[in-house]
């Protein structure tokens, strides 16, 4: 897949692709901050025969819409390329007593040496949370370590 | 009555008509600048209401708006971006100078006005309003469309032609011989190419001369640079329009952004009262005679509009809608051929050139944008049969 990206001078920036169906995709970047995503027309490849136009947060919404399972599923490719290091997907269930504490409560890192590297909230993900993050019944918490020390994790969500 | 009272009653009454007049055109969804030149003509000599006063103060302001048009037009773009479009598009910006250069050329040379009017009208019918045709792309939804580049690529190169153009136009306007025109033209040429070259290589040390974190000192240090250049320029017989229009290309990104933004609102002002003085410089009773040869001449160069625009479009790979598309795009001409045509009107050139320009901008920049928005459900049928 080939992105192309072409200049609009006076308003900004154009990117746009071929998906393997054949539609045409795009994103027109403005300088304003403002994005619009673009759909083209089947008939005419030129012309656009959708806009949805996005200020920063909605664009910023979408596009962590589209990258969440993305970076879990780039944490998987990793996991296989490096012997012995696995990420795993930890739920922070109901009964946790660090549901509503700052991550920093856990020291997960000192206790395990394995480290938190994002959490997933409703389809948000928090990458690289610091001490301050609060966590929340229900988050997913991306965990890398070893088999041992990420199933350590796993206990210290779960009962403390 | 006091002269302050009858100025302020006067530029008042005429700044909150432009107002009223502006909300008109947006909720019929055309641009502003032809009814601004009617309201022009309204208030102008012979004009249902003739002004007092405050003729020389609407000059002044006037001047004030061609310097913020060009100066924030120079924003709009950074210099490697003009290089860019240069060179990649030489080809189909040569076809749009000859093609679109021609009518009002010809035009001028058949009334007999003579090689400088022709140069002035040449310039006439040539440019493309790049805001209105700005406006209309995002209108219409064209932005993303994949003729816009192109599109895009020749209202740059048209307006990197202007900066040659206008300092050309000036020295013609100003009626030297022709041994002091041609170094007039030479310096002019030479001023241009160096300041492009600055802004180049030396861009960053303009802007962190003129950056300051507070809005009131940037504006007042992006103002100031750019009426002082622009005074120099004319000076030069560069005209200060370009001076301007320079001063913008050298400041670039974040910078340009900003200053683009606190200078909106003070072109809006000003422009506006251009294009009403260009309206009260003209005799309403002159336009009538000339309607007829204006709609032709708009005729004519809308269809070498839409030639340009689909020879570029060809050339770019787009498809037959798409070169459609590029062609209606670039039909509107609004603020630069006013200018033009003011510049002429103001160093004498024949009296009717500015009531035939006028009535042809009245026309297209009327007409322009509606001719897309009409034209858009037939080339998607066409497309679709296709």
């Amino acid at each position: 897949m080939e992105v192309e990206q072409t200049a609009l001078p006076g308003i900004g920036l154009r990117h746009d692709f071929t998906t393997r169906k054949g539609q045409r995709v795009g994103v027109v970047s403005h300088r304003t901050g403002r994005r619009d995503l673009v759909i083209y027309d089947a008939d005419d490849p030129d012309a656009v025969c959708h806009v949805v136009k996005l200020n920063d947060e909605e664009a910023d919404a979408l596009a962590e819409l589209l990258g969440a399972p993305r970076i879990v599923q780039r944490l998987n490719q990793l996991h296989e390329q490096v012997e012995g290091l696995v990420s795993v997907q930890l739920p922070v269930p109901d009964g946790s007593p660090y549901a509503g504490r700052p991550m920093g409560d856990a020291r997960v890192r000192t206790r395990t040496s394995a480290s938190i590297v994002a959490v997933v909230r409703s389809g948000r993900v928090f990458a690289s949370p610091g001490p301050d993050f609060v966590f929340a019944a229900g988050d997913v918490v991306v965990v890398v370590g070893s088999e041992d020390t990420t199933a350590e994790v796993a206990g210290i969500l779960a009962d403390g | 009555m006091h002269h302050t009272a009858i100025l302020f009653l006067e530029f008042g009454a005429i700044v909150l008509a432009l107002g009223i007049l502006g909300a008109l055109a947006l909720r019929v969804g055309i641009s502003p600048i032809p009814l601004y030149l009617i309201a022009g003509l309204a208030f102008g000599t012979g004009g249902v209401l003739p002004l007092a006063t405050s003729d020389d103060f609407v000059g002044v302001g006037a001047e004030l708006g061609v310097v913020l048009l060009l100066l924030t037009l120079g924003l709009e773009y950074n210099a490697d971006e003009l290089v860019t479009s240069l060179t990649g598009n030489i080809r189909a910006g040569i076809v749009d100078l000859v093609l679109n250069a021609a009518p009002g050329a010809i035009c001028a040379l058949l009334l007999g006005w003579g090689p400088v009017a022709a140069v002035a009208m040449a310039g006439v019918t040539y440019a493309t309003s790049s805001g209105i045709t700005a406006k209309v792309l995002s209108d219409l939804g064209w932005i993303g469309n994949r003729e816009t580049p192109t599109v895009l690529s020749l209202l740059v190169f048209e307006d990197l032609t202007m900066a040659v153009y206008l300092p050309v136009l000036t020295t013609l306007l100003a009626g030297l011989g022709f041994a002091s025109g041609a170094v007039a033209v030479g310096v002019a040429l030479l001023t241009v190419s160096v300041v492009l070259v600055v802004a180049l290589k030396f861009g960053r040390f303009i802007e962190s001369f003129v950056s300051s974190p507070n809005n009131e000192v940037l504006l007042l240090k992006v103002v100031g640079l750019a009426l002082l250049v622009a005074g120099l320029a004319q000076q030069l017989n560069v005209s200060a329009a370009v001076g301007a229009f320079l001063v913008g290309i050298a400041l670039s990104g974040e910078l340009a952004e900003d200053a683009q933004a606190l200078l909106a609102p003070l072109r809006d002002l000003f422009a506006a009262v251009f294009f009403v003085f260009f309206g009260l410089q003209t005799d309403p009773a002159k336009i009538l005679p000339v309607a007829g040869l204006a709609a032709l001449l708009a005729v004519v160069s809308m269809v070498t509009k839409l030639l340009t625009g689909a020879y570029a479009a060809r050339r770019a790979g787009i498809g037959k809608a798409g070169q459609a598309r590029a062609g209606i795009a670039l039909i509107p001409r609004g603020e630069f051929n006013i200018v033009i045509a003011g510049l002429a009107v103001g160093a004498g050139a024949h009296p009717d050139l500015g009531a035939l320009a006028a009535a042809y901008v009245l026309i297209l920049a009327a007409f322009g944008p509606l001719a897309a928005k009409l034209v858009q459900p037939l080339i998607t049928s066409i497309a679709k049969r296709s």
